[in-house]
Parts: C-alpha cells; sequence; structure tokens
C-alpha cells in the first residue's frame, strides 16, 4: 500500500534526523537542501489500471477506456509540452540575461523596449491555450527575495514549508539557477570526472554523487506563471538586478525598468570580491590575468586556466586562498603555485599560531609555495608574466593572479531603500530576528545581525546562509524567532588538516587547545584514514611519522606551545571573559553538537580539560 | 598578546575518567530552538531540514497532504485512509521525475519479496511514538 511505502520512507528519514551529526561538514547544509532521503511511493502499486475486460459489457468498457486512454494522453501530451515549453524558458531567460547585459548601457528605457521585444520572440513557443499577455515578470510578489544564492534559496524553501500555496519570486543577478559555493573551491577540483566544470557534479562524503545546483529547473515555476500556477512555487528572474527600492511603497525596480511590488521581501544579495588597491591600480594587462574568484564562471575560467599556464599566484591566506591553493597544488604537478599574505601563516586570522604555522607547513606540502608576511606593493605585466613586488622588496614572477582577499558586502540598496549599513562590519544592520523593517528582512553574507548568545555580527559561511535564510524564511511566514541555532563552518586543507568550527573563532582570542598526545599510532596517515577526508596527497610524507615531542608535565596543567608538535587531532576552544564562545574541531568529526551546546550554554568552564572530555577527542 | 594560547595533551587513560565539566539542561519546549520532524505539540514541521525540499517544491502541497493524513490516521494499518493523497502526491511527483526519482526496476522486485506492509508500518509506529529525534 501507498501509505506503508511512505512510512517506509518516513521511517528512513526519521533515521537520518537522528544520523544528522556525523561530518556534517557541508551535510548540515546540505541536509537542509537536500531530498534523496525521501522516496515516493512505488509506481508498482498503481496497479488499479484501465476497467477490466468483461465480455459482457466489452463495448461500454470500449468506450470508457477510449475516453479515458485519450484524456489521459491529452493530459500527458500537456505536461510534456509545459515541462518543455519550461525549460525552454528557463533557457531563454539564462541566455537574454547575457544579451541584455552585452547589449545595454545602462538605460532603463531602452531596457524595457529590449524586454518587450525577448518577450514576444519567447512566445513562439508557449502552446496557444496560454495568454500571450502575461508579462515576463509578475507586477506583485507576495514574497520577493533579492539575490538568487544560498541564504535566499533556503528562504524560498522555509517560506514555501510554512505557507500553503505560497508565491516565491527570487530576483537574481546571476545568470545561474541558485548553486552552493563550497564545491567551487574544494570537490568540483579532486573530482575525476573530466566533464565537471560542465556538470558541476561531485561525490559528497557519503560517496553519492549531487550538483552543486540545489534544485533542477524543473523545481521552479515560471516567474510569468506564478501568480496563476494553482499551489504557487518559487519563480526565479536570472540576470536581473534590483537598482532601486521603495520602503515606503513597498515596490522595487529592476535594471530592466520592471517594477515589482511586493508584500515581504528578503534582502540576500551576499557580497562581491574584493580587490587589492595594488592591483586596481595596475591597468588593464594586469586586470586581464586577474581572478576575483566567487561563482561558477570564475571555477570554470580558473580551471582553463589552470592548464593552460605555468604559474598561478593566490593573493591570500584565509579559507577561499588557502583551499584553492591547495586545490590547485594538489591538481597539476606542472603548475607553480605561490600563495602569498600578510599573516604569519594560513588561516592566521582564524587559528592559533601555533597550528596557523602547523598549517601552513601541510600546505606547503601539498605543493604550494607559501610566502608568508607577504605585502603587495605593486603588479605589473613584463613581457607575458606578472611582476609581483613586496612591500619587503621580494619579487614574485607569475603568469596568473587569484585575489581571495576578503568580500564586500552589497548593500547599494541601503540607500535607495534608507536602510542602515552597519560601520563595523559591514552589511545592512537587523535586529536578532533578521529585520530591517517591518516587512524587509535580510539573510545571509550581507547581514549584520544581533546573535543573543554572542553579539552583533556577520558572517560569511555556508551553513549562515543556510540558517540565516531559513530563519528568515520562518519570521517572513509569521514565526517571529530570533537567531539561535548557531551556524557552523568548515575547511579542508589536504590529507592533514580537516576541521569543523563554530562561533567566534578569531585568533585575537585567549585559546585552549587540548589535544590527543601523539602515539605511534597517531600518524598523519591515520588521521587521515578517520576523518575520511577523501583528499590523498601524493606525497610520501604519508609513511613517515614526524617528530613526536611527549610532554613532560601533568596532562591538564596548560602549557605554552613548543615547537615540532604534533597537533593531529583535538579540540580548539575560543574565550572571551573565560567563557567559551569558539571552538574548532580539529581533525574529529560528528561532534558539533556538544560544542553547539557548549557555546550555548554560554558557561564558565574552571577546567576546559573536563570539557574537552566531552569530545572524545581519542576515539574514531 | 604573550602566551594566551595553551595547550594541553591528553592520553586516553587521561580523558577515562566522566567528565566534570557541567552542561545546562535543555529546555524541550524552547521556543527559539529548532525542532526536529514533530513538533510538541504533535503537528509536523514542514520546514524540518530532514524533509529536504518535500515539503517545499512542486508537489509539495500533495505531500503535506498524504503525509499529515497518514500522520494523524487512527486507522488500524496507519495511513490506510489516506489512498487519495498518496496516489494525488505520486501524480504530481511523476510529473517531476528529476525533481523525484523514481525507484529503479531493481529496487522495486527487492521490496517487493519482503513484507512490506508489516515491517514498514511498525517502524513508522516505532518513530512516531518516539516522537522527534
Amino acid at each position: 500500500m501507498f501509505c506503508c511505502r511512505l512510512a517506509a520512507a518516513a521511517e528512513k528519514l526519521a533515521r537520518n534526523l537522528s544520523s544528522l551529526n556525523p561530518r556534517p561538514r557541508g551535510r548540515a547544509a546540505a541536509a537542509v537542501l537536500q531530498c534523496h532521503h525521501l522516496r515516493p511511493p512505488s509506481r508498482s502499486l498503481t496497479s488499479t489500471g484501465v476497467p477490466g475486460k468483461d465480455g459482457n459489457n466489452l463495448v461500454y468498457y470500449l468506450i470508457v477506456g477510449g475516453a479515458v486512454t485519450g484524456a489521459g494522453t491529452y493530459v500527458y501530451k500537456t505536461l510534456k509540452k509545459d515541462k518543455k515549453r519550461f525549460l525552454d524558458r528557463i533557457e531563454t531567460i539564462a541566455t537574454r540575461s547575457h544579451d541584455v547585459k552585452s547589449s545595454s548601457e545602462g538605460d532603463a528605457v531602452s531596457q524595457s523596449t529590449t524586454a518587450e521585444q525577448g518577450l514576444m520572440t519567447t512566445e513562439q513557443g508557449a502552446p496557444e491555450t496560454d495568454p500571450n499577455a502575461r508579462p515576463e515578470s509578475p507586477s506583485h510578489a507576495p514574497f520577493l527575495l533579492i539575490g538568487g544564492g544560498t541564504a535566499a534559496f533556503a528562504a524560498a524553501r522555509s517560506i514555501r514549508a510554512r505557507d500553503p500555496g505560497a508565491r516565491v519570486l527570487i530576483v537574481s543577478e546571476d545568470p545561474e539557477l541558485p548553486y552552493m559555493r563550497p564545491p567551487l573551491s574544494k570537490e568540483l577540483w579532486f573530482s575525476e570526472d573530466p566533464n565537471v566544470i560542465e556538470t558541476l557534479r561531485f561525490k559528497q562524503w557519503n560517496g553519492k554523487e549531487r550538483s552543486i545546483f540545489f534544485q533542477p529547473p524543473s523545481f521552479y515555476v515560471p516567474a510569468r506563471d506564478l501568480p496563476y500556477v494553482e499551489n504557487g512555487g518559487v519563480a526565479i528572474l536570472s540576470g536581473k538586478k534590483v537598482v532601486h527600492m521603495d520602503v515606503r511603497g513597498n515596490v522595487v525596480k529592476l535594471d530592466d525598468g520592471t517594477q515589482i511590488s511586493y508584500d515581504k521581501c528578503l534582502i540576500a544579495t551576499g557580497g562581491s570580491p574584493r580587490n587589492l588597491p595594488a592591483i586596481e591600480r595596475a591597468g588593464k594587462d594586469v586586470q586581464q590575468r586577474l581572478t576575483l574568484f566567487r561563482k561558477i564562471e570564475d571555477f570554470r575560467a580558473l580551471e582553463k586556466i589552470s592548464r593552460e599556464v605555468k604559474s598561478i599566484t593566490i593573493i591570500g591566506g584565509g579559507f577561499l586562498g588557502s583551499e584553492l591553493a591547495c586545490a590547485l597544488g594538489r591538481r597539476a604537478t606542472e603548475l607553480e603555485v605561490i600563495q602569498m599574505f600578510p599573516e604569519n601563516g594560513n588561516m592566521g586570522k582564524i587559528l592559533p599560531e601555533y597550528l596557523s604555522n602547523w598549517t601552513t607547513d601541510k600546505v606547503k606540502r601539498e605543493g604550494v609555495n607559501v610566502m608568508t608576511n607577504a605585502v603587495v606593493k605593486s603588479v605589473s605585466v613584463c613581457g607575458n608574466r606578472l611582476i609581483i613586488k613586496l612591500k619587503d622588496g621580494r619579487k614574485v614572477e607569475t603568469d596568473h593572479i587569484v585575489a581571495a582577499v576578503g568580500l564586500e558586502p552589497n548593500v547599494e540598496l541601503a540607500k535607495s531603500a534608507g536602510l542602515e549599513v552597519d560601520s563595523d562590519f559591514g552589511g545592512f544592520r537587523v535586529n536578532a530576528e533578521l529585520q530591517a523593517r517591518s516587512n524587509i528582512w535580510v539573510a545571509g553574507d550581507a547581514a549584520c545581525f544581533y546573535d543573543i548568545k554572542l553579539g552583533r555580527r556577520r558572517v560569511e559561511h555556508h551553513d549562515h546562509a543556510v540558517v540565516s535564510g531559513r530563519l528568515a524564511g520562518e519570521n517572513m511566514t509569521g514565526a517571529a524567532k530570533p537567531y539561535w541555532h548557531q551556524s557552523m563552518f568548515w575547511s579542508d586543507l589536504g590529507p592533514d588538516v580537516g576541521y569543523e568550527a563554530i562561533g567566534l573563532v578569531d585568533s585575537s582570542l585567549p585559546t585552549v587547545g587540548v589535544f590527543a598526545k601523539a602515539t605511534a599510532k597517531d600518524t598523519p596517515k591515520s588521521a587521515t584514514e578517520q576523518s575520511g577526508t577523501g583528499i590523498r596527497s601524493e606525497s610520501e610524507t604519508e609513511a613517515e611519522a614526524p617528530e613526536i615531542t611527549i610532554s613532560a608535565s601533568s596532562p591538564s596543567t596548560p602549557q605554552v606551545p613548543k615547537q615540532g608538535e604534533d597537533y593531529g587531532k583535538g579540540v580548539i576552544f575560543y574565550l572571551r571573559d573565560k567563557v567559551v564562545v569558539g571552538i574548532v574541531l580539529w581533525n574529529i568529526f560528528n561532534r558539533m553538537p556538544i560544542a553547539r551546546k557548549i557555546i550555548k550554554d554560554g558557561e564558565e568552564h574552571a577546567d576546559l580539560n573536563e570539557v574537552a572530555k566531552l569530545f572524545n577527542i581519542h576515539e574514531d | 598578546m604573550l602566551g594566551k594560547d595553551k595547550i594541553i595533551f591528553v592520553t586516553k587513560e587521561d580523558h577515562e575518567t566522566p567528565s566534570s565539566a557541567e552542561l545546562v539542561a535543555d529546555d524541550p519546549n524552547d521556543p527559539y530552538e529548532d525542532q526536529g520532524l514533530i513538533l510538541p505539540n504533535g503537528d509536523i514541521n514542514w520546514n524540518c531540514p530532514c524533509l529536504g525540499g518535500m515539503a517545499s517544491g512542486p508537489c509539495g502541497e500533495q505531500f503535506k497532504s498524504a503525509f499529515s493524513c497518514f500522520h494523524y490516521s487512527t486507522e488500524e494499518i496507519k495511513g490506510s485512509d489516506c489512498v487519495d493523497q498518496f496516489r494525488a502526491m505520486q501524480e504530481c511527483m511523476q510529473k517531476y521525475p528529476d525533481l523525484y526519482p523514481q525507484e529503479d526496476d531493481d529496487e522495486e522486485k527487492e521490496e517487493q519479496s519482503k513484507d512490506l506492509e508489516t515491517t514498514s508500518v511498525e517502524a513508522a509506529v516505532a518513530r512516531e511514538e518516539k516522537g522527534s529525534s
């Protein structure tokens, strides 16, 4: 029976709920946005079929059967056509956005004409039954989401789950449908599929493949049909930018002149990669050899470049820079990969110095030439190569630069909307419920919000986009809940460095790290096998155990880090006024819930070694 | 700031004794907390991450209708009064094969060989009693 099938599925998903905690990297997020757990009832159960062949009433049954078959065929055909029309539509939107971008001068008038002309051409594919009068974009959207990234998608899903039949319109500058970013600097580079730049599919920690797109095109309703489709849905206007927001009138204006009014609005505009002033000054020749990495198009371009040039330099020592450096370093043995940044070591702003130094060492083993304490003074072109001059006199010759020096939140709408921008953290200033005004919320990278536990902050991580997007969606449908579930983040840098973290993880805070004492068993290789990162460096260092220094003093007395220690796995607590406000789980996994709990409690713990016991760092 | 970072190395034996760290008891009815699949009042949490996109996709309404019916069904065989809703849901899902992947034949055969009805219903009942996880 159907119910039993769904019950089986329900059991599966309930089981998956309780096992949601293992290795949340990408999966706390992925769990929100995947749905492979739930299977629909089997096709075999629809075996009611056509009326039986009773000889006595054969004629009667033939007539009925014929009518049913005819109706069924008609319905089937219409659905197929609709689906094809839908897919064509999405394609048209995507291609037209390119045309509009390249041809327009940004003049609103000319662009609205272009939009109308575009309207005419696309209607050729529409079935005759559809009213041709429908404009490309609805003039009103009950739920308008500005931005088409992770936060907006999470909000759309949340709104649809809570408000039956909700009509959600996403307006996105990006021509692509909503996708997740973390694989762009990690998994996609490790894929063995030669078509990965087309398919954008990657293998997850559990071996299953998925696309970086949250949903395939068939999930979305065409924007023009959004006001009419029976149960509502999520529609996307791709390649369009909201350029003006009238908060009093509750209406926005797009770059093509279209006006859309809304009942509730979410601003999820994210951010744009920052550039170095030295590079901005440098001129076109340098700009042509520069990648500001953020989007799918940047990934595709860089992947191509990595096969064509001999040397790539990454400027920036944070998550993105270090991950790209490791990805590129591992990828091609003929490619020289240089990474330079002002800090003393990789992740210098996140990890305490001893751990940052240790990590830098590991990054170097991935084949990266790491230059620390490097501040770029100028960049120029000489022959066909780039010359980077550092402030301390060092010079680097390279073919291409990737700048990963931070994100500038996209707050251009603040002016027209009259919304407050935070001067400390950047981004739109919102309250604990992510609200900027009574019917405007902000989520994701662009939101500077009040975290009840940790104070005002702005977070640029994937899981935060998911969590805040979901919360904004809940609040847009009446929940009035504050930011409470602490989001996490993670990073993978080669076989020895894989960590998950939560809370305020700032290297300027005092830290206490509790590490498993290295025994003969705790080689980097075994840590790799335990962590299952799936990233296998080809270096032979896996077979050698490094010099292991065994500490002489009693275990529960914190000591100052010494040179040459091995930090295979452990937990690091970040303290503010003796309260743990941030935790890094270093090469240990499945423990995020306990970390989340400790931060939520916000208690002063006299002995952090006792707290560390809760993590069972020796296990796994 | 000198000496602001401290480390402790611990062996397995060092960590064998139970922790003396005290954690604050959780309030199961905390309105701020994220809920599991079943809310404290017994309703279904359609926004549960565990459901993925099921309640929000094109067939979201049909899914909610079917699953609600099942959840509140008091029949001997739970959900046996919900056939129409499940059928509607399945019909909807078949229109979107790339959103709702249909099982392939091998899987179907394997499932049919087991006593589906009893095992699934029992498991579902067990889950229901357990509540959210």
